[in-house]
């Protein structure tokens, strides 16, 4: 199963416009949702209701006992998180608590206990054409790479042996996340937006793309909001050797469709004709190479 | 007072209004906690005076002390250490620099050392004090950046402070949030930005802090973040129309509150709403 993934480094520039429209358009029997912080996918590319849910437990979490607590202070001491919070009786601030267990290891009254903590949860869209996994982080929680690579996971396990490709969402930002989703994809697209902060941030995943062994492919979103950085951008892509695949203009028709529960290739319009040229160069390059 | 501005999901505007709400404050701080993509640096270009590097600390082991009991390798809830051929891998990029295997190591193998993350820099834009936390491509973590970013410094003292959040709503969305006095949430009017606005609101809400919205980029058609808010009694302090014009600005790395009368109004206007918010 080829698997694509859709990143952009600086976040609203359109991957999940562009993702819900490749899944529409090549009928993608397996897809998902990696931007666990924010998940939007399914809002416009799942045809039925019904999904299986199931809690996504991260690292266990510290715990205090305070019957057994002699307030030594070597938990607090000992925590590079903050998370022991000091007092009478020392408490543990889940929230802040990463789930290294050295409080444990260090008190002397093993008054510290490490508890099964539900992170967020994660959810399997499944009909007879298709998979869709996805996931949303509890609000507040770390372990999003863990979940990262448990949606892509599930994805893997639920789809059909013979699937020939899968399109996965990316999520905004070049850390943990990111980096979970980009492991063994076979393409990346990105998706970026000329301003000076879409191309500050473009550089950045870019760099961080190219630590994987990934092919990649680029195109620019609502590229007449600024025609010149567009063509900046297209000269990058050029001297970094990365395959230049299409620009998409403003169109408020995306807008319009998404708030219609749809991708934007359902309607005809400037963004949707586009979206369609770049989905051919994409998927030829995608499914073509060996 | 301190205010954050968030939004959940990428792209609506956080950066525009921190940073015009900074300006427009005029004797700010202006602190951009979005260290994976910090942009706020390219609107106020400040002159840099001073760059500091982020170090975390990670294991090292003495081979000569090292008797191959993997202890430590049982210990790291993080999967960071390993015990191949005889010697110890430490992959530090997934080290949480916990120091537990340096505690737990009953030979004594394990040290540590420090590792760059990132840095963080200051500057000033005029009477803008600018600090950007900027994180090393290929690291996983930015939280030990902007725990370093947020620390009470010389600089700071009296000042109105405005922290440009990383999108989300995880852990470092949290840290960057935890001492402010007000949230200011940012949403477009789509689905997504309903969506995304909910999850902030559950994250603001959770944490007790007095908030308000923003709604960016606002057309004449549907507006499902509006309609969240009055479902969810949420303030609107105000509704930015989606503007062409603004959008090249934005585009160029213009303060627009600099640029034009209508967004330095606007701006002032609803810095004036947010010190009420703070107040009550």
């Amino acid at each position: 199963m080829k698997q694509l993934l859709i990143l952009s480094g600086k976040g609203g520039t359109g991957k999940t416009t562009v993702a819900s429209a490749f899944i529409a358009l090549s009928k993608a029997e397996a897809y998902a949702d990696c931007d666990v912080d924010a998940p939007n996918l399914h809002l416009v590319s799942h045809n039925d209701e019904t999904y299986s849910l199931k809690g996504f437990y991260g690292l266990k979490k510290a715990n205090i006992d305070p019957d057994k607590c002699i307030s030594c202070g070597l938990c607090y001491t000992h925590c590079r998180f903050g998370a022991v919070i000091e007092g009478e009786k020392y408490i543990i601030d889940t929230n802040s608590c990463e789930g290294c267990a050295v409080c444990r290891l260090v008190c002397p009254v093993n008054a510290v206990t490490m508890k099964p903590n539900v992170v967020g949860d994660l959810m399997l869209y499944r009909n007879e054409k298709r998979v869709f996994s996805t996931a949303k982080l509890h609000p507040g929680n770390g372990n999003s790479g863990l979940l990262v690579s448990e949606v892509k996971k599930q994805m893997k396990d639920n789809a059909k042996k013979d699937t020939a490709f899968a399109v996965i969402d990316g999520s905004p930002g070049i850390g943990c996340p990111v980096i979970a989703s980009l492991n063994a994809v076979d393409m990346v697209l990105i998706v970026a937006e000329p301003s000076l902060s879409g191309f500050s941030d473009m550089e950045r995943i870019i760099k961080t793309a190219r630590s994987f062994e990934t092919d990649i492919m680029l195109c620019v979103n609502k590229y007449d909001i600024n025609t010149g950085i567009t063509e900046q951008i297209k000269q990058l892509c050029e001297k970094e050797d990365i395959l230049f695949a299409g620009c998409i203009p403003y169109d408020s028709s995306a807008i319009y469709a998404i708030n219609e529960n749809k991708p934007v290739t359902d309607y005809d319009g400037k963004a949707s004709d586009a979206i369609k040229q770049i989905y051919v160069k994409v998927f030829e390059r995608l499914l073509d190479k060996v | 007072m301190k205010v954050a501005v968030l939004s959940g999901k990428g792209g609506t505007g956080k950066t525009f209004v921190a940073v015009n709400l900074a300006y427009a404050n005029k004797n700010s701080v202006y602190i951009d906690c979005d260290v994976e993509e910090p942009n706020g640096h390219l609107f106020f270009k400040p002159v840099i005076m001073q760059k500091t590097d982020v170090n975390v600390q990670i294991p090292v082991c003495d081979e000569y002390l090292c008797n191959g009991c993997r202890k430590c390798v049982l210990f790291c809830e993080f999967h960071a250490l390993a015990y191949i051929g005889s010697k110890l891998m430490v992959f530090d990029k997934i080290c949480h620099s916990c120091g537990g295997c340096e505690i737990i190591c009953p030979q004594k193998a394990i040290s540590e050392k420090n590792k760059t993350i990132g840095h963080y820099e200051y500057g000033y834009s005029g009477s803008i004090m600018v600090k950007t936390g900027i994180l090393n491509t290929g690291e996983t973590s930015g939280i030990p950046i902007i725990k370093q970013l947020l620390k009470d410094d010389p600089y700071n003292t009296g000042k109105d402070i405005f922290i440009d959040c990383p999108p989300g709503s995880s852990c470092s969305v949290i840290e960057s949030i935890k001492d402010a006095d007000y949230c200011v949430l940012v949403a477009e009017p789509s689905i997504f930005g309903a969506h995304n606005l909910q999850m902030v609101h559950e994250l603001v809400k959770l944490y007790n802090k007095p908030y308000g919205a923003v709604l960016n980029k606002c057309t004449d058609g549907k507006n499902p973040s509006a309609d969240y808010c009055q479902e969810a009694s949420i303030p609107i302090l105000e509704s930015i129309a989606f503007d062409r014009e603004l959008g090249l600005l934005n585009s160029e790395g213009k303060i627009a509150a600099q640029e034009s009368e209508h967004y330095s109004k606007l701006f002032i206007s609803l810095l004036e709403k947010i010190r009420l918010g703070v107040e009550k």
